[in-house]
């Protein structure tokens, strides 16, 4: 492990240590280059992680106070939670399900293939999948997803019975235990699944991937990584140019450092991304880092999600096994017959007893809620994963009022659904329904979305500077030292879970910066 | 009904529907208990009164009749705590409960169940409410025991997760094919 001077300014920064930061950070250091990894939360390693939902929620998720507005049902039932995302070493990698999909070539050229669709500030992406593949050949690999590299699917549990069953019942052709990042088999010193239950409060078995017990250590084993856990970057900071210098940091005492730096890689996920651009403006910037164009914390995606919860005569016991234990993929295709544009991923999810409680129906109580949660046991569940519309006005900004421990605005999260995603969910809320059916569900519960665990598009890519905020290789249009390497990044959201995406950016990135570095470019 | 859902019931000591609480003072303080002594709570700051209403409060929202008095007790007790701590909140229960009980001019606790839903109806939208409904979502349901009577198992890590405790036990539909589910390791 390193341990760098603060006013070192050779050093990458890099901010955030989830799946685009974590990446980043290993990669580069691989090539033999220094990186300050500054991560917001704890290092917390898995065999502290809790199967349980309520304290591994304390443990692992970034509470910080948030605002919503906007349509969304979120906004009502959970103002002060707008995503269910990580403050951690590993960040959202500890708490994500594992499913690792490629995202489909027309995704990449959503505008064309679409069309104009009003009230959407659609962008085909400035790459393609063709450029991408070796990358996520790389990813997949790294990452150990099931059904690529030789390894075999996960064997499927209860829930993905139910669902298989179902799902063949009524025609659906493309069911599976899906392409997992979590092992089937003993892989890179890393067990097989146990099937605990528990993906999201954080793999404790460690065979799903996190970068927390792979490219962390990793990268520290090259010497090169200077790893500092519950430093909460406050502000970039640039000179007379415009290029960016350093950042500013609170440390694990709360004291301020200035950390210098000769390139800054911001993966904060997307709700922290922007708010940190935005934070940083300066006279030089008036309206925030990289944000000439005024995109940044704008086009914010989330995916249109929702779940179909079905209860049974017999006993499911859905949440045994994996959460994310198969999928259906009959739907990911763009068929505008269905009466909206993209399309989307269903895919099993389970949730314990507490959380359930919590999610089914926020704020629902009654016999008939009460009747549902004695169902449980012979419940199954699916998630719906579809590509919502990028809309300019869905975003980011700074609270007028509010503020945080360290005097900076807390972010707002703005967003409402576009009549695209409301068409989609119905479709797919329909299907989901007619999937359970099938299997003799007698009642069949339609949950709307939970607080945002895919949180995307808030810096986009862009081929053009005044449509975005970075280029084709996640670096600013404006301050060629500044990069963004998580999710904020995506120009459109795809139907597919996005982390083998920003996995798959982030090794392409760390080419990119070692070959702009090498030529003294940046 | 199976077997299994029996042995839980018999498990949860009978059914706690309508079942009787009193309150009394002892030399250390009030306290709530159940008519048969099966348990009793000590109050810390709400009245008995305050807190019989309370129990029968969350009971409403939320009503499992396979479960007795004492696990939703355990959410009237976690309000307790916060009134405690909090005098806003102790004013809030007991103005709040007192709105319950003046609903229809009689306890709360001895209106039918359809009278008890348009009483807590009426004030759907008060905090009072809002932070009671809360508070039965967070600690009824995060009780290990109530778990066992909704037939959830917890935390599977130190018995080695479900692999080999029937994570793909169902046997009442057909074992989807190799190809979409292959054996495990």
């Amino acid at each position: 492990m390193a341990n760098y001077e603060l006013n070192d300014d050779s050093v990458v920064v890099v901010i955030g240590s989830g799946a685009g930061g974590g990446t980043l950070a290993n990669e580069l250091c691989q090539k033999g280059i220094s990186v300050v990894l500054l991560e917001a939360g704890a290092r917390v390693e898995n065999d502290a992680f809790i199967n349980d939902e309520w304290n591994s929620f304390l443990q692992l998720a970034w509470l910080d106070k948030r605002t919503t507005s906007g349509n969304w049902r979120v906004a009502k039932d959970f103002p002060n939670l707008p995503a269910w995302i990580c403050k951690t070493v590993g960040g959202t990698t500890t708490h994500w399900a594992g499913a690792s999909l490629r995202f489909q070539e027309h995704e990449f050229k959503a505008r064309t293939t679409y069309g104009e669709i009003q009230g959407a500030s659609l962008l085909d992406w400035p790459l393609t999948l063709a450029e991408l593949e070796p990358y996520y050949a790389k990813a997949e690999d790294k990452m150990g997803v099931t059904r690529t590299n030789g390894i075999p699917g996960l064997p499927g549990n209860n829930n993905f019975k139910v669902l298989y069953n179902g799902a063949t019942r009524i025609g659906y052709q493309k069911v599976n235990t899906g392409h997992m990042a979590i092992n089937s088999r003993p892989r890179h010193d890393r067990n097989s699944c146990l099937q605990l239950g528990f993906c999201f409060q954080g793999c404790k078995s460690g065979a799903k991937w996190s970068t927390l017990y792979t490219e962390i250590p990793a990268a520290e084993a090259t010497g090169r990584l200077d790893l500092r856990p519950q430093s909460m970057v406050l502000q970039i900071q640039h000179d007379d140019s415009g290029k960016v210098t350093g950042v500013l940091y609170a440390d694990q005492d709360g004291k301020q450092q200035l950390q210098k730096a000769r390139v800054v890689c911001v993966a904060c996920n997307s709700i922290e991304s922007p708010r940190l651009l935005l934070n940083s403006a300066s006279a030089k910037y008036p309206d925030g880092l990289a944000n000439g164009s005024g995109q940044v914390g704008r086009n914010y995606m989330r995916h249109v999600t929702g779940s179909v919860y079905a209860i049974f005569d017999r006993p499911v016991r859905m949440y045994r096994g994996t959460t994310m234990a198969g999928i259906i993929q009959d739907e990911n295709g763009h068929n505008p017959e269905r009466g909206f544009a993209g399309g989307y991923e269903l895919e099993t999810l389970a949730l314990g007893l507490p959380f359930m409680a919590a999610f089914l129906e926020p704020g629902a109580w009654g016999r008939q809620f009460a009747s549902m949660m004695e169902g449980y046991e012979n419940m199954a569940g699916m998630w719906i994963v579809g590509e919502d519309m990028p809309q300019s006005q869905n975003g980011v900004t700074l609270h007028v009022s509010e503020k945080d421990d360290h005097g900076l605005p807390i972010p707002n999260v703005h967003f409402d659904d576009h009549v695209n995603d409301v068409a989609m969910r119905n479709h797919a809320f329909k299907q989901g329904r007619a999937v359970y059916d099938a299997v003799g569900a007698h009642t069949v519960w339609e949950t709307p979305p939970y607080p945002s665990t895919h949180n995307l598009g808030t810096n986009r890519m862009s081929e053009k500077p005044e449509d975005g905020v970075v280029n084709k290789w996640g670096q600013s249009h404006e301050i060629k030292n500044l990069f963004i390497s998580d999710g904020s990044q995506f120009t459109t959201g795809a139907a597919e879970n996005p982390t083998l995406t920003i996995v798959t950016l982030a090794i392409r990135q760390a080419d990119y910066l070692a070959e702009q570095m090498g030529k003294n470019e940046i | 009904m199976d077997q299994t859902e029996l042995t839980r019931r018999d498990f949860l000591e009978g059914t706690g529907k309508a079942a009787g609480v009193m309150v009394v003072t002892l030399a250390t303080g009030t306290a709530l208990m159940a008519s048969d002594g099966a348990w009793a709570m000590d109050l810390r700051a709400l009245s008995g009164e305050t807190a019989e209403t309370l129990l029968r409060m969350t009971r409403a929202l939320y009503p499992h009749d396979m479960l007795s008095d004492q696990y939703y007790a355990v959410v009237v007790s976690a309000l307790d705590d916060e009134a405690k701590e909090s005098g806003e909140v102790a004013a809030m229960m007991k103005d709040g409960a007192a709105s319950l009980d003046a609903a229809f001019g009689m306890p709360f606790s001895q209106l039918s169940e359809g009278n008890q839903v348009l009483a807590l109806q009426s004030l759907e939208t008060t905090p009072f409410f809002q932070k009671v409904r809360a508070k039965v979502v967070g600690v009824l349901y995060n009780n290990p025991r109530v778990w066992q009577a909704f037939g959830y198992e917890g935390a599977s890590f130190d018995e080695g997760g479900y692999i080999e405790r029937g994570f793909d036990d169902l046997a009442w539909l057909p074992n989807p094919p190799e190809d979409a589910s292959p054996a495990k390791a």
